[in-house]
């Protein structure tokens, strides 16, 4: 009976407890903006709900006494407030505060084109689409030329940002600069990149304003990422229309590193054959490649080594402008070694580390003689056929180290500060004339990324840089701010002071010269979503100490460059297609070398366009791909040395006509001997377009003749297969 | 003697009260899984889920069930961010992690929370997401080899993958016919532990069998 009672009056106990409290409020943030899908809950009940769409919301509870509310929402600071069930309740109005957090935070990107890092969702370009852009053959270059601020040039090699020449842009990888990312120029023939696109996991492609960890660069840097360790081993081999290759790479079981190799032999003699070119070879291009790769973690980071041999020769013989029966002929034989070691750590207590060491090597040999009917060497007496006739030897070593600190201060604002050294020996043989160069580059920079709230950020940073052979010092201040406007939507301002060398054949003649110098203005707007972006882009750019070349090589010239950039891609609108516009406008003038004054100079188009569109069929695993680009007309110039007033005047200028280039490329996936397949075709100017670089004059200026392409198309057919060596799917396919 | 009885009376029904307070929890939960028809109720049920976790500390099942439930928020509302949805799915699934270490169910979740991420934009997102899917894919079978909602899951990536990547209908028939097998035989550790999955894999099954 006893027990009865205690049974009955724990029961009792338990019931009179269940009477119910409604608890209602309403969750905004600190702008007052309402939240909703917001959790609120007692803490340590069941009870709780989320606000509703209005912000607002309402439970019961059979919570007594005091208690804790919980009130949390992604992205926010949760907030804990007391509450007495015993009491009558009034609404809870609660705020929750914003963290500053990496996915939410606006990040600076006046002047900058991410590609890569397939984890953003602000990713402009990916290694795929460098793959799959039509026409561009998997050259970095020629993807990113289909970006605004490049121009369409085609008869260097090199990335002519904004007004800017060839070489005012740079490339580095993981951090280091590479001194020479192409292969071997050849007059009037653009050149291949040398890296594959393959190993880089991430490409920045900025058109101005960029970090301060970059110098010697006036008017672009290409930021290239390598990949970390591959997803399993592989074997691959590929065939085509003018190449074989073969690679392995080994993922060890750990997969904590990983190594390979890979071996490339390019030879164009059979695609000759069949495509008539518009010079006459005497040496068929022929490139062997060579590379190797290790990759380590650590602890917290990753040591990474990659390795690239080649050796290429060619010959190309044009009948000479300056008479009717002599021939011009070019021979080129090149070495490239190029060796990259970086090693990235996790320090702990917010501390990173990123090293990066590097050395190359490259040897160019030049042999430019004239020749009769016979192809038979003609030596001659005037000035003229003395200029082209002559033997170059071209050494090019660069060493350098770069050492970058990061340090988290408060959320996510980082301070990065470090230290880089270059040496640099140059040595050019002409005609047996020695002329070295060496020079010990030093550069200490720092920079700050603050970001105040999610919707405010800065990048503060500054370079100092020493360069022993100028004997001088510069200081390059660099600033960056960037505002959001709404979701995916953001203003951008940058400015910044860069500083270049002269070229080393400037400097051969010279060293009493000074550093040539840019300022960029970059003012730009941006709206993305996960499948669209779009961006406005206006810069101004000043010139200033360019190298003159005439009456004395001076740091007289000058020069400006400013425009606007539209840019659009949209994977949305139609189902399984991608594409984006780009246009460029351009307005520029400079005198730098033996200009007369201030001209338009002969890389710079006013207006550049490109169209890109890819198209998946899933169907028959095919992907289809155009490319189309247009220039207006370029500026061609005979700047020519009048003896009578000892001075150059331009003795005769005109413009080009229009550009057109539509590229085209396809590419098939199926499994071939059990491996995964792409069989890739493409061709380059499908429509035959008529395409003019520029002109080239004779000494007396009577004669100018078009620079073209050498062929109107490039075709390219070819196979790639990829084994991979863990045997981990067929096995779990085989137990099925 | 009375007074230990006594003690042990209150202690036995305090006990039996917090026992039946988590499974009544649960199985309010379930029940609100089970009939949400909105993504509205689906978070709804998530939340409560994460109310229980939060509440008990030491159990992982309501936490899975916050991220199985806010995961399929994902799914019933087509205007959803994935991206964000697939962030709170991790989030609530990190913490069930930490309550249980190495499970075959956990790692089927991830899985199906990474493909959520990648069909936002396949293309470009296919390479890294579609190899942390077959990862997580791995680390389940190594789990637990014997749990059908791995290859359903599986089978549920693989039949939208093009046959050249070792996908297709084909891959597809097998990998559904081995998760209604292993369905057959499965049970699960208790009756709050996931079995969720059999009628999916049929008509998954049926659907390529048509």
């Amino acid at each position: 009976m006893k027990y009865l009672i205690i049974l009955l009056s724990s029961l009792f106990i338990l019931l009179s407890a269940r009477a119910q409290v409604q608890v209602l409020g309403s969750v905004r943030d600190m702008k007052s903006r309402i939240l909703a899908g917001a959790s609120i809950a007692i803490k340590g009940s069941y009870d709780g709900t989320t606000s509703d769409s209005t912000g607002h919301f309402s439970f019961k509870t059979f919570e007594k006494g005091i208690q804790t509310l919980v009130v949390s929402n992604i992205g926010y600071k949760t907030v804990e407030q007391q509450i007495d069930l015993s009491k009558e309740l009034g609404p809870f109005n609660v705020a929750l505060k914003e963290e500053i957090s990496e996915l939410k935070a606006v990040t600076v990107t006046a002047g900058s084109f991410e590609a890569g890092d397939k984890k953003r969702a602000a990713t402009v370009l990916s290694l795929l689409d460098v793959l799959t852009t039509g026409g561009a053959n998997a050259d970095i270059s020629a993807v990113l030329k289909t970006l605004p601020g490049a121009q369409q040039v085609g008869d260097q090699e090199g990335l002519f940002v904004r007004g800017g020449a060839g070489y005012e842009a740079k490339q580095f990888i993981d951090g280091t600069m590479v001194n020479n990312p192409f292969y071997s120029s050849v007059p009037d023939i653009a050149q291949r990149g040398r890296f594959s696109p393959n190993l880089f996991k991430g490409t920045v492609f900025s058109t101005g304003g960029y970090s301060a960890l970059y110098g010697q660069a006036l008017s672009s840097a290409v930021i290239l990422e390598s990949i970390d360790l591959p997803e399993q081993s592989q074997v691959n081999a590929s065939i085509s229309s003018v190449f074989l290759g073969a690679g392995f790479q080994k993922l060890d079981k750990t997969k904590k590193s990983s190594w390979g190799f890979n071996y490339g032999y390019t030879n164009l003699w059979p695609y000759f054959q069949i495509v008539k070119q518009g010079v006459d070879y005497f040496t068929v291009p022929e490139f062997h490649s060579g590379d190797a790769n290790f990759r380590i973690k650590t602890k917290g980071g990753m040591i990474k080594y990659y390795t690239t041999f080649a050796t290429s020769s060619l010959g190309l013989r044009r009948p000479d402008i300056d008479s009717l029966v002599l021939k011009d002929a070019f021979g080129l034989n090149n070495t490239n070694w190029y060796n990259n070691l970086s090693w990235r750590e996790f320090l702990g207590k917010g501390w990173k580390m990123n090293l990066g060491l590097s050395y190359s090597t490259d040897l160019t040999k030049i042999n430019q003689q004239l020749q009769d009917q016979q192809n038979k060497p003609v030596t001659g007496s005037t000035a003229w056929m003395n200029l082209k006739t002559y033997s170059l030897d071209n050494t090019a070593n660069l060493s350098q180290i770069k050492l970058v600190f990061d340090k988290r201060i408060s959320g996510i604002s980082v301070l990065r500060f470090g230290n880089e050294y270059q040496y640099a020996y140059n040595k050019s043989i002409y005609n047996g004339l020695s002329l070295p160069l060496k020079d010990h580059y030093y550069a200490a920079f720092s920079e700050a990324d603050i970001n105040i709230t999610n919707e405010l950020a800065f990048k503060l940073g500054g370079r100092l840089e020493h360069s022993s052979i100028l004997k001088k010092w510069n200081l390059a201040p660099r600033l960056a701010i960037a505002y959001k406007t709404g979701p995916g939507a953001q203003f951008s301002f940058a400015y910044g002071d860069f500083y270049q060398k002269p070229e080393n054949n400037q400097l051969m003649l010279t060293t009493q010269l000074g550093y040539t110098k840019a300022t960029h203005y970059i003012l730009n707007f941006m709206k993305t979503t996960t499948l669209q972006s779009f961006r406005v882009e206006a810069f101004y750019k000043k010139y200033q100490d360019l190298v003159k070349t005439f009456p004395s090589i001076n740091n007289d010239g000058t020069g400006y460059a400013k425009g606007i950039e539209l840019f659009w891609r949209d994977r949305k609108t139609f189902q399984g297609m991608d594409y984006w516009i780009s246009y460029s406008y351009l307005d520029t003038k400079r005198d730098y070398l033996n200009y007369p004054g201030q001209l338009q100079p002969n890389f710079a188009a006013n207006h550049t366009a490109s169209l890109v569109l890819k198209k998946f069929v899933s169907k028959i695993n095919t992907g289809f791909n155009f490319t189309y680009s247009y220039a207006t007309g370029r500026p061609y110039y005979n700047i020519k040395y009048e003896t009578s007033n000892a001075k150059y005047v331009i003795a005769d200028q005109g413009k080009t006509i229009d550009y057109h280039n539509l590229g085209f490329s396809m590419n098939y996936l199926t499994t071939i001997f059990k491996s995964y397949a792409v069989i890739v075709a493409s061709v380059t100017n499908v429509l035959g377009s008529n395409q003019i670089f520029g002109y080239n004059y004779s000494q007396n200026g009577l004669y100018k003749e078009a620079i073209t392409p050498v062929a109107p198309r490039f075709f390219f057919v070819g196979c790639f297969l990829s084994w991979g060596v863990d045997r981990r799917q067929d096995a779990i396919n085989n137990n099925l | 003697m009375k007074k230990i009885l006594f003690l042990i009376m209150v202690l036995f029904t305090t006990l039996a009260n917090a026992q039946s307070k988590y499974e009544a929890g649960m199985g309010k939960g379930f029940e609100m899984l089970k009939s949400a028809q909105s993504a509205e109720d689906m978070g709804a049920a998530s939340a409560f889920f994460e109310r229980v976790a939060d509440a008990e500390k030491d159990k992982w099942l309501p936490y899975y069930y916050a991220a199985y439930a806010n995961h399929l928020t994902g799914w019933m509302n087509p205007k959803a961010d994935k991206d964000k949805v697939a962030a709170k799915s991790k989030d609530l699934l990190t913490k069930a992690e930490v309550l249980e270490k190495d499970n075959s169910e956990i790692w089927v979740l991830h899985q199906m929370i990474t493909v959520q991420q990648l069909t936002v934009d396949p293309m470009t997102r296919w390479q890294a997401y579609g190899a942390e899917a077959s990862d997580y894919i791995d680390k389940a079978k190594k789990a637990d080899a014997n749990n059908p909602r791995i290859y359903l899951v599986e089978g549920q990536f693989k039949q939208n993958v093009p046959e050249a990547f070792g996908g297709g209908k084909e891959v597809g028939k097998v990998l559904f016919t081995k998760s209604i097998e292993l369905f057959k035989i499965f049970k699960p550790a208790s009756e709050m532990h996931p079995s969720w999955g059999k009628d999916q894999a049929e008509q998954m099954l049926a659907a390529l069998n048509k």
